[in-house]
């Protein structure tokens, strides 16, 4: 029997309270220090790169997902097939 | 033909930020390609509305100072892939926003979508008239209450005045969304009528949303009512605006909550 949605929801609340919690932590750790932590490892990693392979800044996406305890950080380079080829 | 429309209404608090969100989203689910645009800086929050704010990496001051491209900074909804959001920095002062940045960026999204939609801040300052000072059409988000129908005419005001439409003497299209509206303290004359609002600030209604429970609901989970709950009536009534910002012509109404057998039963005895 299918039960109406009323009563199979999981209450919202609890979502709302763990969702601020894992944001303003991140906000809060940002606050009075220099900020933009993911923009310095993004520039520093790309320097790194970049002494070796010609970057496209075009061809770099960066997608970050904050967690509860782990947060990712990702750096997705497109290398000209050349080069990755010689490699 | 992209259109850029700025979610406007000058007071705070009265759902700006939630019907960008579920106007946007309704759009989209339409299959339209859209861009939310947060210009709320300082104090985003469109991010969260949307169930993005673990992902924002760079925002709009980013792009407009060249720290990042604009394909960078955009993020694809992970439900609705026609759906992006560009959210508005957290950390940086107002300053940061100039005015030849937002052009640039809002002539580059007009590209890229069928649909840009700025959240403005609340307001009559410098952001609020950054976000609407491209736009081609403009939602004005009043609840039926006097400060918040005071506010509107002001925004109103600026709209016509203040805007790259007005300045170059071509109208600005404006439509009226009542929102938190609640039909039965109407009827009993405890709340302000959808027609005394029309009335007084003489533009045309784009719809009328129900205050609903669904709504926080929405926000607590982090998605736009439309798909959380696209049955709900603010879903409906949400769902049925954009159908009419699409030009179609759409009955007016006030959508009231689809109740189940079970629920009545309970309802009735509680009443």
């Amino acid at each position: 029997m299918k039960l109406p949605n009323f009563m199979t929801r999981r209450a919202s609340a609890p979502i709302a309270r763990e969702r601020l919690q894992i944001v303003l932590a991140h906000e809060r750790a940002l606050n009075g220090t220099s900020g933009d932590l993911v923009r310095l490892l993004q520039e520093e990693i790309l320097a790194v790169v970049a002494r070796h392979v010609k970057i496209d800044r075009d061809m770099v996406q960066i997608k970050l997902d904050r967690g509860d305890s782990i947060s990712t950080l990702e750096i997705d380079i497109q290398m000209p097939a050349e080069i990755a080829a010689a490699h | 033909m992209a259109k850029v429309l700025v979610v406007t209404s000058g007071k705070g608090g009265v759902g700006k930020t939630t019907s960008t969100a579920s106007l946007g989203a309704a759009l989209a689910q339409s299959g339209q390609t859209v861009v939310v645009v947060d210009f709320d800086v300082g104090l985003r929050n469109l991010d969260l509305v949307m169930g993005a704010e673990r992902r924002v990496v760079f925002d709009l001051v980013n792009v407009i100072q060249g720290d990042a491209k604009l394909a960078q900074a955009l993020i694809r909804d992970k439900r609705v892939d026609t759906l992006s959001l560009l959210p508005a920095s957290q950390t940086r002062d107002k300053d940061a926003l100039t005015a030849e940045g937002v052009a640039r960026i809002i002539a580059d999204l007009r590209e890229k979508f069928d649909w840009v939609i700025c959240d403005s801040p609340a307001g009559i300052e410098r952001g609020a008239t950054l976000a609407m000072r491209h736009a081609d059409m403009a939602v004005v988000v009043t609840n039926p209450e006097v400060s918040s129908v005071r506010d509107s005419d002001r925004i109103i005001g600026l709209l016509d005045s203040k805007t790259e439409r007005a300045e170059r003497g071509e109208r600005m299209e404006k439509h009226l969304l009542l929102t938190r509206y609640d039909s039965a303290r109407a009827n009993r004359g405890e709340m302000l009528k959808t027609e005394d609002v029309l009335e007084i600030l003489s533009i045309p209604l784009l719809g009328i949303i129900p205050e609903s429970q669904e709504v926080l609901r929405a926000s607590n989970i982090g998605s736009p009512v439309t798909l959380s709950s696209p049955e709900s009536a603010p879903a409906r009534a949400y769902f049925d605006a954009a159908r009419r910002l699409r030009g179609e012509l759409v009955p007016m109404d006030v959508p009231e909550e689809r109740r189940g057998l079970v629920q009545r039963l309970f309802s009735r005895r509680v009443a």
